[in-house]
């Protein structure tokens, strides 16, 4: 794959439609803000980023970085108030989401783009069962009787690994373990089939040992449905095994988009830098842990410059005066820092 | 807000050895702003800061501020006599003389109205006080001793919760203060502050009861426990304080139910009465005559829906401004 | 569950007795002589104060007249007035009639509470919001006297809309402002917890799962959010109920309805201390198990509460 990725920004068409690109979804240019009584923090400040057909794209940061709210912006789920679209658009098969109807919003929740969220326990509705919630899907989306509803839901529940899905139909989300409930929670989300799969966290809630074996089922079903996957995560370690692409966020932007391979061998950012150099390494026992120093920006007042400069190892004065762009770096990889070409070429 | 030109004198000097990330000099110039940003108010702070902007708060205050001087020195409000009137006066419609008119025995009803509030409000405030410290103390040792203690209790609290209300309030005052009864008014007084609180104490104790339930296994506690601390520090100095709140709020509507409770019980007439100016009394009085003269009846109603009105709101805004879901 | 319900009962019995208890000995033993004043204006007849020293075995302690008295009530024996009329008849013709303004205050509450609970929560801060907040708030703090007078002497005495009294044969047409004056606070409650009930779970993630999955957000607001906002909600009513049907004391004195409350304050004005005792014992029964039913009716709405 040979990314176009967005330099200098091509102002999609007038007419909300955007240019025939042929990607199935793509988020170019995405501004959303938070106003509160305190001020308005920018959350995202320009976030592009596209997914394919049986691709699965990592979105990677801190958390407040921005990558659940671009989630939310894309399912249509963002909290307004306080949350508000300012600028860009979310294209689902070239068309704008963000200029379609609410009923055309719809249609294309579950069936073109469906969520898996972070705390099951609490996204699944506690006063139905499992089987109700994932029944309901092929009842008002499909027109299914009951009867068939059922049987599809068990269908779904066997899927995803459910021992003894038919029991397990009529239990109520609180009688799952952890992990059979982000089982259940991601059998809804396939229920209707959807071409692009969005999962915010889907193991951060869950033991280490459960982790491993809700990815794997991620990265299954993705491989069986071709599906487009976009995986949120703040775990670097997480993402290495099913990720394609990685895109690093950082303060409401994309500071650095590369595949797993060049992202891990030679970051071209100096928070990419960061980020790998504070996972834990057996080779290094005894000595102290490594951190990136102080915080992330105070969403309401980002500092000038470059976002991260504060907290920059290579500062110069430029950064803190002008905002790096995201700019191409070599071959099909992209990073937003004034010195991406030294990082990339060291050695 | 933080000044970039100080941040910059500050800031690492910059390294182009990414290795070093985490070891470099630990200043960070987003860190004043946010340690401003999260310096923490405290829940009261936050509950007052709410407050202050809230018209009805204030609003609120000043009603129940104009009540209590009114009930403390009622001479300030007016010359009137609200004992004794003259027949000649009787059910005289209100005027530029008479504001609020004159009663069937010929009494100034604005003078009645304004001594009404002392009775009214010192049985609500009282009867409160009595609930809170009875209701408060027992959900106490309820809630803090646990076991077969808190099973009595709260069995004994039900005992007296099973009781309706207006038909407990009626028992215990027709058995105590019936028609051939001479007991004076400051004794028929402390008959309907005993009644009203022995029938609202277990609510108060219930929610007593769970807050310290609530509170008692929090780490701090536990904490100041396993210190060494003992059970009357821990009471005091670590239970109270976190428990307090909910119960200042409810205190503050039950002033608000009270008065209307005391009227209530005095339109029914088991509870104050004549020569006691109450507004139950005012408005049981009134009754009879409202096809013929309605006025008797709206001003002392105007004032006890003023008055309950303004304790429930106050009660309410507090509660609103202490409770951070609802924010 | 069926122990849960088994352990309930038992903890009613204590609650039971020891209500009825302090009513008992408030009515029959405090105020002394038992037959002062307890015929009217007269001394009471020889023959009837002979008669009732011996069914309540008044010349017992307090603790036997208690016993004899439960074990006579528990053989349907609710005793008589000093005129001899059978109290359980006295209970069976107010009782209906208690009942079914309570209903009606019920049906009230439920439907004007319940809207305006959930349009203003599904709305918050609107022209409507501020409305319901205020008329809320002085229908909680407006005691049911003022209320009912208000409106008995505005639609029934100026306007002439409706009669101030109610009939006996207690149409319908005639409980509906009876039944609003009782249900007036409950159904400012029901509106509050419903509202907040609703505002708090609008924003709750199973409601952005539910919108997540491409339902139509009648089917999102109308099931997922309703069904978890209603549970408080409908355990409130059940509570009310509870109390609606231990009588109506204000509310059936200023309509003139014969219902248990009416009875009851006749009763103690008359010092008709077996009638006053019989209607509070069925009254706290009544209203002990409405709160049972409300404990079950709560597990049986949230799966998540288990009762063992």
């Amino acid at each position: 794959m040979s990314d176009i990725l967005v330099t200098e920004q091509s102002k999609p068409g007038a007419d909300g439609s955007g240019r025939p690109s042929g990607r199935l979804l793509e988020v170019e240019d995405l501004r959303v803000e938070f106003r509160t009584r305190d001020g308005v923090a920018k959350v995202i400040n320009g976030v592009t980023y596209h997914v394919d057909a049986g691709e699965t794209l990592a979105v990677l940061g801190e958390s407040g970085s921005g990558k659940s709210v671009t989630a939310q912006t894309i399912m249509g789920i963002l909290d307004t108030p306080p949350g508000f679209v300012t600028g860009g658009q979310v294209r689902f098969h070239g068309k704008d989401m963000l200029a379609m109807s609410a009923e055309e919003r719809r249609r294309i929740r579950g069936e073109g783009i469906a969520m898996v969220f972070q705390d099951a326990l609490s996204a699944l509705n506690p006063v139905f069962t499992v089987g109700f919630q994932i029944a309901e899907q092929f009842r008002v989306r499909r027109g299914l009787s009951r009867a068939d509803a059922k049987k599809r839901a068990i269908e779904m529940l066997d899927q995803v690994k459910i021992p003894n899905a038919k029991g397990r139909f009529s239990n109520y989300p609180h009688q799952f373990s952890g992990g059979m409930r982000q089982r259940a929670m991601i059998a809804m989300s396939l229920a209707l089939d959807p071409e692009v799969l969005i999962a915010d966290e889907p193991t951060t809630a869950l033991d280490v040992t459960v982790q491993a074996q809700i990815m794997d089922l991620l990265a299954e079903m993705q491989r069986e449905r071709q599906m487009g996957l976009i995986l949120i995560t703040h775990d670097l370690g997480v993402v290495a095994d099913v990720a394609d692409r990685i895109a690093v966020m950082y303060a409401g932007r994309i500071v650095e988009e590369a595949n797993v391979y060049d992202l891990y061998a030679k970051p071209a950012h100096p928070y990419t830098i960061g980020l790998i150099d504070s996972i834990p390494r057996m080779d290094e026992k005894g000595q102290q842990l490594r951190t990136i120093k102080g915080l992330p920006p105070n969403l309401m007042n980002i500092p000038p410059g470059c976002p991260f400069n504060p907290r920059c190892p290579m500062a110069q004065p430029v950064c803190r005066e002008k905002v790096p762009p995201l700019l191409q770096v070599g071959v099909s990889r992209a990073s937003a820092c004034h010195f991406a070409e030294e990082l990339v070429n060291r050695d | 807000m933080s000044d970039p030109s100080s941040a910059s004198i500050v800031t690492t000097p910059p390294s182009t050895m990414p290795t070093e990330a985490g070891s470099g000099a630990p200043v960070d110039a987003g860190l004043p702003e946010n340690a401003r940003r999260e310096k923490p108010r405290g829940l009261l702070g936050d509950a007052w800061r709410d407050l202050r902007r809230k018209p009805l708060f204030w609003i609120s205050a000043a009603f129940i501020l104009v009540f209590v001087v009114m009930a403390a020195f009622p001479w300030l409000f007016t010359g009137g006599d609200a004992v004794n009137g003259s027949l000649s006066n009787s059910q005289v419609k209100p005027s530029g003389d008479a504001w609020f008119g004159y009663d069937v025995q010929g009494r100034d009803v604005y003078a009645r109205v304004i001594y009404g509030a002392r009775a009214s409000i010192l049985v609500a405030l009282v009867s409160t006080i009595g609930t809170l410290l009875i209701g408060g103390t027992i959900g106490m040792i309820a809630g803090y001793r646990g076991g077969w203690v808190d099973a009595l209790l709260s069995r004994f609290a039900d005992i007296f919760f099973g009781l309706p209300f207006v038909l407990g309030a009626i028992v215990i005052l027709t058995t105590f203060n019936g028609a051939d009864s001479n007991n004076n008014e400051w004794q028929i007084m402390g008959l309907v502050v005993m009644s009203l609180v022995v029938l609202s104490w277990p609510v108060v104790m219930r929610l007593m009861r769970s807050s310290v339930l609530a509170t008692k296994e929090a780490d701090y506690i536990v904490a100041a426990r396993a210190l060494g601390a003992g059970t009357g520090r821990i009471i005091l100095k670590h239970l109270l304080p976190n428990c307090l709140a909910p119960l200042l709020v409810y205190g503050t509507i039950l002033v608000g139910s009270f008065i209307g409770a005391e009227a209530t019980l005095s339109f029914l007439g088991i509870g104050l009465k004549s020569p006691v100016v109450s507004w139950g009394i005012m408005i049981s009085e009134a009754q009879n005559y409202i096809r013929i003269s309605p006025f008797l009846l709206f001003f002392p109603a105007a004032f006890l829906v003023t008055a309950v009105l303004s304790f429930v709101m106050l009660g309410e805004a507090v509660r609103e401004a202490l409770d951070p879901k609802l924010r | 569950m069926g122990r849960y319900l088994l352990r309930r009962l038992l903890q009613l019995v204590p609650v039971f007795i020891g209500t009825t208890f302090l009513i008992y000995w408030l009515v029959w033993s405090v105020p002394g002589d038992p037959f002062a004043g307890k015929c009217g204006d007269r001394r009471c007849p020889d023959a009837y104060i002979n008669f009732m020293t011996e069914k309540y075995q008044l010349d017992e302690s307090i603790w036997v007249q208690y016993a004899t008295y439960m074990k006579n009530l528990f053989q349907g024996d609710f005793g008589s007035t000093w005129n001899n009329r059978e109290v359980a008849d006295i209970i069976a013709t107010a009782y209906p009639n208690t009942l079914k303004l309570a209903l009606v205050a019920l049906l009230i509450e439920a439907v004007i509470g319940l809207s305006a609970g959930v349009l203003t929560g599904l709305r918050r801060g609107g022209f409507l919001d501020n409305l319901v907040l205020v008329s809320t708030l002085f229908l909680i703090a407006l005691p049911v006297f003022v209320v009912g007078f208000v409106l008995q002497w505005l639609l029934g005495v100026k306007w002439g809309i409706i009669n101030p009294t109610v009939s006996n044969e207690m149409r319908l047409s005639e409980l509906i402002v009876p039944g609003f004056v009782l249900g007036s606070a409950s159904m400012a409650y029901v509106a509050r917890v419903a509202r907040t009930s609703i505002a708090e779970n609008r924003r709750a993630d199973y409601v952005r799962t539910a919108i997540a999955k491409g339902l139509p957000m009648r089917r999102v607001v109308g099931v997922h959010l309703l069904r978890n906002s209603l549970i408080p909600v409908v355990t409130l009513l059940g509570t009310d109920l509870g109390a609606l049907m231990g009588g109506a004391i204000v509310t059936e004195g200023i309509f003139s309805i014969n219902g248990i409350g009416r009875a009851v304050l006749r009763a103690i004005v008359t010092k008709e201390s077996a009638t006053v005792v019989s209607i509070v014992v069925v009254l706290v029964l009544v209203y002990l198990l409405m709160n049972l039913v409300v404990d079950l009716l709560y597990a049986a709405l949230d799966p998540r509460i288990r009762y063992e």
